[in-house]
């Protein structure tokens, strides 16, 4: 028995120790695994062989980040934490000035509560501003922002030159400091713009000014991303003393090639630097120059002693240099690399984008023009100057598709905010205004695609279906409806009148759901029952000032998208107008109408002319009778300067070519006619009443003088020939009539 | 004997003895051997079987079995972060190189418990569900990789989602002790709470060298724009609640605020607020009556009114998100959930991915200092404006909040796009709802161009054996002023084309190109012969066209560039009887699309038409022999949103030839056929991508009462 015992205890004995000794094993291979990460892990970096890396666990973590107390928003256990918010404001504005300004602390909305006005200080008396300054406040005393009353401004603008602030530059300006600080109105900078070009100088090239800008905004070409105050500052393209004051050239583009391929792939002319800041890439391009679609030339020889740093490859470049022709390079390749100068931004930006060039931008840290609200990845290939030997093949994998869009937006960049110096103004404080109105600013989209920023007004709506650009991009369409308004200047006296014919015709129209009389006579309107008893809904506004301009008030009655503008003594069937209006769905940006004129240039007497003659070809068509999307009630009225609408004011005269000439500088096309019976001129010319202003001989050349001032404030001619009249499909066809639809304009 | 009955008597005995003494020893024993053996089994193998297996799931530790990692006191800390880094100074872009994918490597680093010298862990809860489950989204996506000498951005698995569960010294000890921390260079920190009482900083305190932060709540001050990223803070409530979408539209209330952590004063301002405007605002706050039990988190009360959240947002038009110690706020997840457009008052805060998401688009930001004119502001946006944004809204949600894995792939695709900026997604992709991408045109030839005459245009001419019908063909093409090169397409392999001598003689280049397959599709072909803009496609019939009705043609394609510009029209109709689309040929009102027996157009669409077709039209066409001018309508209308235009009265081709056949039937079968083509057209396309226009395009002074010699274009042929 105690045999069995023992031999009973010592097996048990032994399978423990086996045991233990397993164990040990098993504890010693973990130790071991374990212990140098322990040790060693702050060391030797210890990659763990095994494929998971950070591991799934058993059962997922069951706990919430937020934990228990988070659970209600920031936990008001906390004793509502955090101060007065009312109080935490004043603070920031304690806190936050100068380099970290933003618009809350920093800016005053309180001056602006009375709309977005722009004051600039008298120009003072010692020196004049350079070229471009002067264009600058120019552009700004003729925008619609510019009041001479500093008691209602929201925004202050320096007459002292800032732009060059370069010490060895010949136009620096001194004392800065001081004329700046003895300015009534500075308040430490608040609500101040002040435009610079160039800052800084060699041999670092900082962004430094040389005077405290406070709590003034800055627009600057080449900004910094690092000092770069976002949504505060505003970034401006690098333009030269001859950019135009208006107008401006238009982009080189004139159509679209496909494929989209250039003699070129990327091309690049300039100074090389051979010492200091900005060298390295530049010194860098030879490495990418194959000399066959990729030219990459620069030279050294600039500045007074390049001799002294030169290097091995200077007189090989400088030889090379003279071989290629900057402006031949520029128009025919595809790519145009715009590597950083000495600044960030460099005059070649706006030459590639003017050529319809693709920017390749190697130039880390540069606060692109805009950049608030343009969208440049969609004109300009964004590189890195760390990786300029990827550029080659990254601008070769870029698609055919892709060019031909992205030159397509250079274009329209340039066209819309960069070729005068106006626009590039209009476009700074566009910016500023949409921060301003926030909840009421301009989308992305809006910034971004054709008309563009400047002449999308967000004071219109806020909502892009609303305006006639953005229809198929949304995949929306127009209503399908239009309001008539009628220009009515002659008192009624009887029945026969040719408004109650247009109105009865209008009327008919089963589009129409509404027609305003715009009531322009002096007399006061006569009563309901005078007027046709139709269905449709009727009103008269009388306006206050009875004015030419204001047939294009933007009246809040009007509803629907379409307007169609009439004048009291306009023909027109319900055939018509319904044609006219089915016309005008296809075309919501612009006029379509009837009666054409045309302009044409007098070489002669080196001004544009005005006929109304029967031509081939017109480029205007008259707004006594015409289709056009309400948001132009709204541009003509808000958009135009006062000088041009009070001229069409005191002539009587002209407004309805000052519309043709926005809307066709808008979007660059031409107005649509369409068909109407013969008889319209005529009727126009003799039937009309006693104050018809078509009859009146002195109307004609006003008219022609008219033209000449209008694109001398636009600054080109925006006007476009057509050569083509839109008619219904079977129009004059040799079929039966019953299977026409608009029989009524064939019938005479 | 004896002293096996000794045993025998003794052995009863025992028995009992040992069941009290040694049996629950032994017992223990046994089982503590067998227990052991089996774990140093598993122990022993299941690792290592693992191990040569790739397989993920197999791998399911314990996150208490994680390694531990034991900080000593003065192991380094990170400096604080440098509010100037960017991508071009902060962050080494060689780790990325350059690959044609133009995707980023991710590399996750294993999981690791941290404890300081004496063992106390530096995190109170360890690693949350919320960052297992971004730690897994990212592990199973493209950018996951495990080798990390190949990452180009490197994610530590110490979870700092929030800071108050964090002791921030020893995290930032332990981030420095990751393998390849190198000054935090090409890391990535996930934060969704920063700061903490009393000031709450609004970006995350622990110190983290250059590691980029994607951070919920920062403020303009802190937020290193083109660098951090922007993030939501997620609401759990996502993953619990489910609210169906719901139409756009008006709602109950206007506006609704419904977050408990309100500041005193703007809870003042919120309550007259609902003075002045009664029924259409609705303020809540915590339930104060609610029984213990109840989920306070899903409550919420007006007065004695209980109501429950976060259901009741989808109630209101627009739903209050002010800030509350922090910026950031959970309940702007909840929102967008509902598809109730946020109100925004959080001065200085950067919203959500900013860097790519247009917010103007789904909410309404109005200054603090502005909560009293809140109502004003929000009445004057239009009502069609407001439903959009409530579908973007919802949007944004759906795409990126809904989940820890949409906030990391949208975090990491932002990154990705810095990093491949020539390849990044646009601001249309990252911005547009599927419905409107589905419904917007955005034509390729979007520029308003009105191309100069010259060049000129380029005829091609599509023919088989028809040489002297092909012959007249050129020699009245040749007469159009703006002509610039013929190009005959000769599409006969039998027969070659006849002896340059014997072509007529034209003034333009005039060149042959002869073709491998007898395809219909040949007359679209890009050939490098087209060195114009403008195309004239032209079959080798077509001799009634006058020289004017072709100049005019070419001079309304130069104002519509982008259209289809051609003589006869033809119209699709919707059969109501038979249920599908048919086709018809002359004398209607309407046209949607042109004949491309003679039709201008741009070269783009030759590209288009040869390598963009969709499905297998282009071989429908070709084994048909038919169809392929509706192909080409097609295409154009459905690229541009556009209809096509038809130039002067033409009816239809007269070919002198074709008429020998009985006209009426070979026109029964050519329009079953047609109708047929538009059908199947339309199913692959997925649309009906054709427009209908009741115009025509004539010149100005077509049929006008005037000297026909003073007009342009005086030879407008009849029907």
């Amino acid at each position: 028995m105690q045999a069995k015992k023992r031999y009973l205890l010592v097996s048990v004995g032994a399978c423990t120790l086996l045991l233990a000794y397993l164990w040990g094993i098993q504890m010693g291979e973990f130790q071991n695994q374990e212990s140098p990460e322990l040790y060693r892990v702050s060391h030797v970096p210890v990659i763990q062989p095994r494929t998971p890396h950070w591991l799934e666990s058993l059962e997922p973590p069951r706990q919430t980040y937020l934990g228990e107390a988070e659970q209600e928003e920031d936990g008001p256990l906390l004793l509502h934490q955090h101060t007065s918010p009312r109080e935490r404001r004043e603070i920031q504005k304690n806190i936050y000035k100068s380099r970290r300004c933003r618009m809350e602390p920093c800016f005053d909305f309180g001056r602006c509560e009375r709309g977005f006005k722009i004051y600039v200080y008298p120009p003072q008396k010692s020196e004049a501003p350079s070229e471009s300054y002067q264009k600058i406040l120019a552009a700004i005393e003729e925008s619609r922002f510019y009041t001479t009353d500093p008691n209602e401004a929201c925004l202050f603008v320096l007459s002292i030159d800032t732009l060059d602030r370069d010490q060895l530059s010949s136009q620096y300006v001194q004392n800065v400091r001081a004329r700046i600080q003895s300015l009534a109105l500075w308040y430490e900078g608040r609500n101040h713009l002040i435009f610079n070009l160039y800052s800084g100088t060699w041999p670092d090239y900082t962004e430094e000014l040389g005077f405290d800008i406070g709590q003034a905004m800055l627009a600057k070409a080449s900004a910094d991303a690092d000092n770069f105050r976002p949504h505060f500052d505003v970034s401006l393209p690098l333009f030269s003393k001859d950019h135009p004051q208006k107008g401006g050239d238009k982009g080189y583009l004139t159509l679209n090639n496909v494929p989209p391929l250039r003699k070129y792939l990327l091309v690049f002319k300039g100074k090389r630097y051979l010492t200091g800041i900005g060298s390295e890439t530049r010194n860098a391009l030879y490495h990418i120059h194959n000399r066959d679609d990729i030219v990459l030339s620069t030279t050294c020889k600039h500045g007074k002693d390049w001799e002294k740093h030169k290097d091995a490859r200077c007189d090989r470049d400088n030889e090379e240099y003279t071989k290629f022709d900057y402006q031949e390079l520029l128009h025919n390749s595809s790519f145009c690399l715009v590597p950083r100068g000495r600044r960030l931004g460099s005059f070649r930006f706006l030459e590639a984008l003017q050529a319809a060039c693709i920017p390749v931008l190697l130039s880390n840290g540069w606060e692109l023009p805009f950049s608030e609200v343009i969208d440049w990845s969609k004109a300009a290939i964004i590189g890195d100057e760390r990786l300029l030997l990827q550029v080659p093949s990254i601008t070769r994998s870029v698609g055919h598709d892709r060019i031909l869009a992205l030159r397509q937006q250079t274009q329209f960049l340039w066209d819309a905010y960069f070729s005068s110096v106006t626009k590039i103004v209009l476009t700074t404080l566009e910016i500023i205004h949409d921060r301003i109105r926030m909840h009421m600013s301009r989308s992305r989209p809006m910034w971004n695609s054709v008309p563009g920023g400047l002449y999308a007004l967000p004071e219109f709506s806020s909502d892009p279906t609303l305006f006639p650009f953005y229809y198929s991009p949304l995949g929306k369409s127009p209503s399908q409806d239009f309001t008539a308004v009628i220009q009515a200047v002659t008192p009624l006296q009887y029945q026969q009148q040719p408004i109650f014919k247009l109105i009865h015709a209008v009327a008919k129209s089963k589009f129409c759901t509404q027609i305003l009389v715009l009531w322009n006579c002096e007399k006061p309107p006569p009563p309901r029952n005078k007027w046709p008893s139709i269905s449709t809904p009727f009103t008269i506004i009388e306006g206050k000032k009875k004015t030419m301009s204001g047939r294009f008030f933007p009246h809040h009655a009007i509803k629907t998208d379409a307007v169609l503008s009439l004048d009291e003594d306009s023909v027109l069937s319900t055939n018509e107008v319904d044609f006219a209006f089915i016309v005008w769905q296809n075309f919501p940006d612009r006029i379509v109408g009837y009666p054409a004129r045309s302009h044409y240039w007098d070489s002669g007497k080196g001004r544009w002319g005005y006929t109304s003659k029967w031509t081939n070809e017109y480029s205007m068509v008259l707004t006594g009778a015409a289709f056009y999307h309400r948001y132009y009630h709204h541009l003509y009225t808000y958009y135009l300067p006062m000088s041009l609408l009070s001229m069409v004011d005191q002539l009587a005269n002209c407004e309805d070519i000052l519309m043709n000439f926005l809307v066709s500088a808008v979007t660059k096309l031409p107005p649509i006619k369409v068909t109407q019976k013969k008889q319209y001129k005529e009727t126009m010319m003799q039937q009309g009443s006693k104050a018809s202003r078509w009859a009146d001989p002195d109307h004609f050349a006003q008219r022609q003088s008219c033209m000449n001032s209008f694109t001398s404030w636009f600054g080109f001619m925006p006007l476009i020939h057509s050569q083509l009249r839109l008619d219904p499909v079977l129009f004059k066809d040799q079929v039966s009539i019953l299977r026409k639809k608009y029989r009524d304009i064939e019938r005479l | 004997m004896c002293t096996s009955g000794k045993y025998s008597s003794r052995g009863p005995a025992l028995i009992p003895r040992m069941k009290t003494k040694h049996r629950i020893y032994y017992i223990t024993l046994f089982s503590v051997v067998l227990l052991g053996l089996i774990a140093t089994g598993m122990f022993q193998f299941w690792p290592h079987s693992i191990e040569s297996s790739a397989e993920w799931s197999l791998d399911r530790r314990s996150v208490h079995d994680a390694p531990l990692v034991r900080i000593p006191v003065s192991s380094p800390i990170p400096e604080r972060g440098d509010l100037s880094c960017r991508m071009h100074t902060c962050f080494d872009v060689y780790r990325c190189g350059y690959n044609p994918k133009n995707k980023i490597k991710v590399y996750i680093y294993p999981l690791q418990r941290f404890v300081d010298d004496v063992g106390v862990p530096i995190s109170s809860t360890g690693l949350s569900r919320e960052y297992n489950d971004l730690l897994s989204a990212i592990s199973d996506s493209d950018f996951y990789t495990d080798d990390v000498s190949r990452a180009c951005l490197f994610i530590p698995s110490i979870d700092v989602l929030n800071q108050n569960s964090l002791r921030i010294r020893e995290t930032a000890q332990a981030l420095a002790m990751l393998p390849r921390w190198d000054k935090g260079m090409n890391h990535l920190l996930f934060n969704m709470l920063p700061g903490g009482p009393p000031d709450y900083n609004t970006a995350l305190d622990v110190p983290r060298d250059r590691a980029l932060l994607a951070g919920g709540g920062f403020s303009t001050w802190t937020y290193r724009q083109g660098y951090d990223v922007s993030i939501p803070v997620y609401s759990p409530l996502s993953a619990e609640v489910d609210l169906p979408e719901r139409q756009p539209g008006p709602r109950r209330y206007f506006i609704l605020s419904t977050q408990t952590a309100i500041h005193r004063e703007y809870r003042v301002e919120l309550e007259r607020l609902k003075e002045e405007n009664g029924e259409a605002v609705l303020l809540l706050d915590k339930c104060t009556n609610l029984s213990q039990g109840l989920a306070s988190i899903r409550k919420r009360c007006y007065k004695s009114q209980v109501y429950d959240y976060p259901q009741i947002l989808q109630e209101s038009s627009f739903c209050v998100v002010l800030r509350g110690a922090r910026l950031g706020q959970a309940t702007l997840s909840d929102v967008l959930q509902a598809g109730c457009v946020p109100v925004i008052m959080a001065d200085s805060y950067i919203l959500p991915f900013s860097e790519v998401l247009d917010w103007k688009r789904a909410s309404v930001v109005i200054p603090e200092e502005k909560l009293p004119e809140m109502y004003t502001i929000l009445k004057s946006i239009p009502h069609r404006q407001v439903e959009e944004m409530q579908r973007q809204a919802r949007w944004f949600w759906e795409a990126y909040f809904s989940s820890m894995k949409a906030i990391g792939m949208t975090t990491l695709q932002i990154i990705n796009d810095r990093i491949y900026p020539y390849a990044a997604r646009t601001y249309e992709e990252w911005n547009n709802p599927p419905i409107v991408k589905w419904s917007s045109v955005n034509s390729p030839l979007f520029l308003p161009l009105i191309p100069p005459r010259l060049p000129g245009f380029t005829a091609v001419v599509l023919t088989y054996d028809r040489i002297e019908s092909l012959f007249r063909v050129i020699t009245e093409i040749s007469k159009v002023p703006s002509l610039a090169k013929l190009l005959v397409v000769w599409n006969n392999q039998n027969k070659s084309p006849p002896e340059e001598s014997l072509w007529p003689k034209v003034a333009v280049p005039l060149k042959v190109v002869r073709t491998k397959e007898n395809k219909l599709s040949n007359r679209f072909f890009p050939f490098d012969e087209i060195e114009t803009e403008a195309v004239l496609a032209i079959d080798d019939d077509i001799i009634m066209l006058t020289s004017d009705e072709l100049q005019f043609g070419y001079e309304v394609w130069r104002e519509f560039p982008d259209r289809l510009v051609g003589y006869p029209g033809r119209l699709h109709l919707w059969d109501h009887e038979m249920g599908k689309w048919k086709y018809e040929s002359e004398w209607t009102n309407e046209v949607s699309m042109v004949l491309t027996g003679a039709a201008f157009y741009h070269k783009y669409f030759n590209y288009l038409y040869t390598y963009k077709m969709p499905g297998d039209i282009k071989n429908w066409v070709d084994a048909h022999m038919n169809c392929e001018d509706i192909a080409m309508n097609f295409l154009v209308a459905n690229i541009t949103g556009k209809a096509p235009i038809k130039v002067t009265p033409r009816k239809k081709f007269k070919c002198p030839e074709c008429t020998a056949i009985d006209g009426l039937s070979l026109d029964q079968t050519h329009m079953v056929e047609r109708s047929e083509c538009i059908n199947k057209f339309a199913s692959v396309f997925g649309t009906m991508p054709l427009k209908v226009v009741e115009h025509r395009a004539d010149p100005v002074l077509y049929k006008d009462d005037f000297p026909e010699k003073l007009k342009s274009f005086p030879n407008i042929g009849s029907l």
